[in-house]
């Protein structure tokens, strides 16, 4: 295996890794200021994709498409907190979980019930197609490259509002002491629909910035939700930090595993069992990988308590 | 108890007054809800064009949804045997569902009619009298993308499928027919959506073409990812990534590419053509390979019923066995097993107007039978 | 506790009605969907001894009834062909017998509650919630590739085991046995809460250092708990395969878990008879909507949306009022 097919998986990997983040963001950023598990963050993802699907087979425009992504996911999370999830905040852990298993049922088929049940068209536009040649002559598809680039531009604007603004002041002080921000006078139920809304979006754009790369279908996001769950979780629940480091560990982990670990195994058996054997391996690993991480670290990389 | 979504094909009155005579009572079972539910909704309409353009006011039709669970297609079976009595069932998409249905109600003498699935055990050694293919076994379509890859000359093929065992199927019914190198063999997991990493070892490997087996959303993520690659390798396929179902969400990254089926809506006789306008007049959309599939279905089972009554099971059998209908392929007949012998024809991808669709080009195999019909002992 | 009691004994009393009602008008599918019931009300029962009386929230039980399901199909397909599961380091054949098929399903799960719990209680709260949820995923994507035991396509069995004395084929005495099992684990859980096992580990739910003063480790505590939860699911998922004559990997994925911890919320965690009324009555609503429309699991959702939100602690609780809940 040559040198440029090593560094080109990694950027794979990357690049796998950079989408997850903008999936695990939100949910790490809701639970960590309002405590509360959202099962239906892959619900928001879907909403993204579809709503960027719809707006780009009206007006053919990309950019209309993302911009449509986000305010669709944000508006479905803002109106989901408003209606549904601020009644949960005080409830435990099990009642959380039961509602926004609920929330998926009902986003899935509803989805399914306006668009039908065929997957929809989203292509990704002809400026950023094809592949570009990086230095030392990897072949690498640009958009992969934009999602990257658009991926950790998002992450580093995250890191600033919270380090930086007046919202941010408030969400760090909401993770810390509830009752202390809603006694600085903050109007802390806006709060929460603006942070609830804000992760929403972020879901939204992922699913659209996927979408465009994968089959936009209802469902979509369950199989995302699971690996986003996994990152924060090894990440530290509540880091914005931890899940950027979590996301890129997940995604190098599943992404090389997948390519290097057949190949282990056919220096040991014939190719077709090697490649069978080191697939079901490669699809357990990242768990493998969580449960190592909890099981040396309880609550995550850069978690503080559970 | 249940209120049934029964659709009685008759006028009511009718119903009411034929309901005590030689009634046949098909049960469908299919997946009309959640992620897979395109596929089932396509048998679905297809077999209830054909039923409804019979207008037989003593054929009732059941459907029920499995939602892709195998526990609930049991479930339902067991409730249509038992309780409802049907003589006949028919209509589930999935390999691992038509395991665990068919074998109990094959056994408890109800007739099942495959309008998708062809799992290798029910073609071999678990074939049953009551038990009748009218799609394809599982292996065939791969078989004749092997078969077409020898015709086009290739000779170094990447192969991949999911890591299931209707994938491990597949690649092993192209390789049956393929007399080429492999320049390499990937199982990717079951659902994946992202195939970057897999493209690049495709890239890596110095093949001539590519064959892939990764139904529904993994083979619409597949070839857009590998037509944004660069990669230009001539790509291979099933026809199940390919149908018009799911074509318009792959779009023109599909453009081209070559696939197996032994169904177009292009193949030239009489009940095909009606069969694609009366599907569209009714229906708005393209018929797809699931809904002929259905449709074919349900015709077998109407010229049976012309000949025999169902609760006579050898003569009802012995007039599917002779599979006396127009079926939308053209020539259709049953081997020893109760599976197809038919020809499998290439298939490109082409556009028109705005819908993308496939044309036949070629043909791949001709009176394909299947590979497990020698150990069927019936 | 008059008041609740009374309730449950009706709940049992109508279980058993059902299908024997449903017996003498010969409609046997009734019978099967109250097998049904009564086999996920089992697990449910299982996953309340974790949940309710431990506060371990396992969102991974889907292992154990995925356990439970592939020894019952394990053994059977062995018994079938007539090939000895091993021959070394003793012979062991598979087998059709009920019993024998229950020990190694609660054997085989327990052993791996044991391990699962060994390592995930090491953690606590939401990420005990997830460390069970990969644990499931594990040994889901596990069984879709191990080929030898059908890998997705699952395991079907011809003929549904048999248990000494009695026609399993017939449903009327398949619902029997199930529901026998069910009493017994009932009785069990109940005398398991009263217990100085259950109190303390309730204790331990409520206050680790209440516990830790009277010289009691709740690691164990909550380790034999997870264990014993762990087997009781197991033996529900042999139960609940034979039901199908057929197991596959979904009895290992997540949507069962979600769907086991949605019988014991529904009804109300921590209540005895619990998951019973949730599994009835998730059962009669998957029925009854997925015969109106083909988007029924809206209606599902909402109704779910609603139970949480407007009946706290359950079905039984909003019928029977908190006074009597654990806590």
């Amino acid at each position: 295996m040559s040198l440029i097919l090593i560094l080109e998986q990694v950027l794979n990997g990357l690049q796998f890794g950079v989408m997850l983040f903008l999936m695990a963001a939100g949910l790490t950023l809701v639970f960590g200021v309002m405590g509360l598990i959202n099962l239906a963050h892959g619900a928001l993802y879907m909403v993204g994709a579809f709503a960027a699907a719809a707006v780009a087979g009206w007006t053919g425009s990309f950019v209309l498409a993302l911009i449509a992504s986000l305010a669709a996911a944000a508006a479905a999370g803002a109106l989901v907190e408003v209606t549904v999830i601020r009644r949960l905040y005080d409830r435990d852990h099990l009642d959380q979980v039961l509602a926004t298993f609920a929330l998926i049922l009902i986003f899935s088929e509803g989805t399914r019930w306006l668009f039908g049940s065929f997957p929809l068209f989203l292509d990704v536009p002809d400026y950023l197609s094809g592949p570009v040649t990086l230095p030392g002559g990897i072949q690498y598809p640009l958009y992969r490259l934009a999602i990257i680039v658009i991926g950790l531009m998002v992450g580093a604007g995250l890191f600033w509002l919270i380090a930086r603004t007046r919202i941010g002041v408030q969400i760090r002080a909401g993770e810390a002491d509830r009752e202390m921000i809603a006694a600085l006078g903050v109007d802390i139920s806006k709060l929460y629909t603006l942070v609830f809304a804000l992760g929403a979006a972020l879901a939204g754009l992922a699913g659209a910035l996927v979408g465009a790369i994968q089959s936009v279908q209802v469902g979509m996001g369950e199989p995302v939700l699971i690996l986003a769950f996994v990152v924060i979780v090894i990440g530290g629940i509540g880091s914005i930090k931890g899940a950027l480091v979590g996301a890129l560990l997940v995604g190098l982990t599943d992404t090389l595993g997948g390519v290097f670990l057949p190949r282990l195994f056919a220096l040991l058996m014939e190719p077709a069992a090697a490649a069978s054997l080191g697939a079901s391996l490669a699809s357990m690993l990242i768990y493998i990988l969580m449960a190592a991480v909890l099981l040396v670290r309880p609550s995550g990389l850069f978690g503080g308590s559970a | 108890m249940k209120i049934l979504k029964s659709l009685a094909v008759a006028t009511a009155v009718s119903t009411l007054a034929l309901a005590a005579q030689a009634e046949t009572k098909i049960g469908m079972i299919t997946t009309l809800s959640g992620g897979g539910a395109g596929l089932g909704v396509d048998v679905r309409d297809g077999f209830m064009l054909a039923i409804e353009a019979a207008g037989r006011d003593d054929v009732e039709v059941v459907i029920e949804d499995d939602q892709r669970k195998p526990e609930s297609a049991v479930q339902i079976a067991d409730r249509m045997i038992q309780s409802e009595k049907v003589d006949i069932m028919t209509g589930i998409i999935w390999s691992n569902l038509a395991m665990a249905v068919v074998p109990a109600a094959t056994a408890q003498d109800v007739f099942y009619l495959s309008p998708n699935a062809g799992p290798s055990a029910l073609a071999g050694k678990r074939c049953h009298k009551n038990y009748f293919n009218v799609a394809w076994q599982n292996d065939n379509l791969h078989e004749a993308a092997g078969a077409y890859a020898n015709d086009a000359g290739l000779k170094n093929s990447f192969i991949l499928a999911p890591n299931y065992p209707a994938g491990k199927d597949a690649l092993t019914g192209y390789k049956r027919m393929y007399g080429g190198e492999l320049a390499g063999e990937i199982y990717t997991k079951l659902g994946q959506t992202d195939y970057a990493a897999e493209i690049a070892q495709i890239r890596a490997s110095g093949a001539d073409s590519v064959y892939f087996f990764l139904p529904g959303g993994m083979g619409i993520s597949f070839l857009k990812q590998y037509a944004d690659s660069g990669v230009d390798l001539p790509v291979v396929g099933p026809a199940f990534s390919f149908d018009q179902g799911i074509l318009q969400a792959v779009g023109a990254a599909a453009l081209g590419i070559k696939n197996t089926s032994q169904w177009n809506k292009d193949i030239d006789n009489a009940a095909n053509v009606a069969f694609v306008a009366d599907f569209q007049a009714k229906y708005g959309r393209l018929p797809s390979l699931y809904a002929s599939q259905g449709f074919d279905t349900a015709n077998l089972i109407l010229s049976a019923l012309d000949k025999a009554d169902v609760k006579d099971q050898d003569a009802f059998r012995a007039a599917l066995e002779a599979a006396d209908f127009d079926s939308v392929r053209g020539d259709f007949k049953f081997g020893n097993n109760h599976h197809p012998v038919q020809n499998i024809y290439v298939r490109e991808v082409i556009q028109e107007g705005d819908v993308f669709t496939n044309k036949i080009i070629a043909t791949g195999l001709t009176d394909h039978a299947d590979a497990y019909a020698s150990e069927c002992n019936m | 506790m008059g008041r609740e009691k009374f309730f449950n004994a009706g709940m049992l009393l109508a279980l058993l009605a059902v299908p024997l009602m449903a017996w003498q008008m010969d409609d046997p599918f009734v019978i099967t969907l109250a097998t049904k019931v009564a086999i996920l009300a089992l697990a449910g029962v299982g996953l309340n001894i974790a949940l309710g009386l431990g506060g371990l929230v396992s969102l991974g039980h889907a292992a154990f009834f995925g356990i439970g399901g592939y020894a019952m199909g394990i053994l059977a397909a062995h018994a079938q062909n007539y090939e000895p599961l091993f021959t070394w380091p003793f012979l062991f054949e598979g087998s059709n017998q009920m019993p024998l098929i229950w020990l190694v399903a609660v054997l085989a799960s327990a052993a791996a509650a044991l391990v699962i719990g060994a390592l995930s209680l090491r953690t606590s709260g939401v990420y005990f919630i997830m460390i069970t949820l990969a644990f499931g995923q594990m040994l889901y994507y596990f069984a879709i590739s191990w080929s030898a035991y059908g890998g997705e396509d699952g395991l079907s069995i011809w003929v549904r085991n048999e248990m000494p004395g009695l026609n399993t084929l017939d449903p009327i005495q398949f619902f029997g046995v199930t529901f026998v099992i069910l009493c017994l684990a009932l009785w069990f859980a109940a005398r398991l809460a009263q217990s100085a096992f259950g109190l303390a580990l309730s204790a331990a739910r409520q206050s680790q250092e209440r516990v830790e003063t009277v010289g009691l480790t709740p690691f164990k505590l909550r380790l034999m708990a997870f264990v014993i939860s762990g087997a009781i699911t197991g033996l529900a998922g042999a139960l609940f395969a034979d039901l199908n004559r057929f197991v596959s990997p979904t009895m290992l994925s997540w949507h069962t878990s979600g769907e086991i911890m949605i019988f014991v919320i529904l009804g109300g965690v921590g209540r005895l008879y619990g998951p019973l009324v949730g599994a009835a009555v998730y059962i009669l609503l998957e029925h009854l909507l997925g015969g109106i429309s083909e988007y029924w699991q809206i209606f599902l959702g909402l109704l779910l949306l609603g139970m949480v939100l407007f009946a706290r602690g359950g079905l039984i609780g909003a019928l029977l009022g908190r006074e009597v809940a654990h806590d």
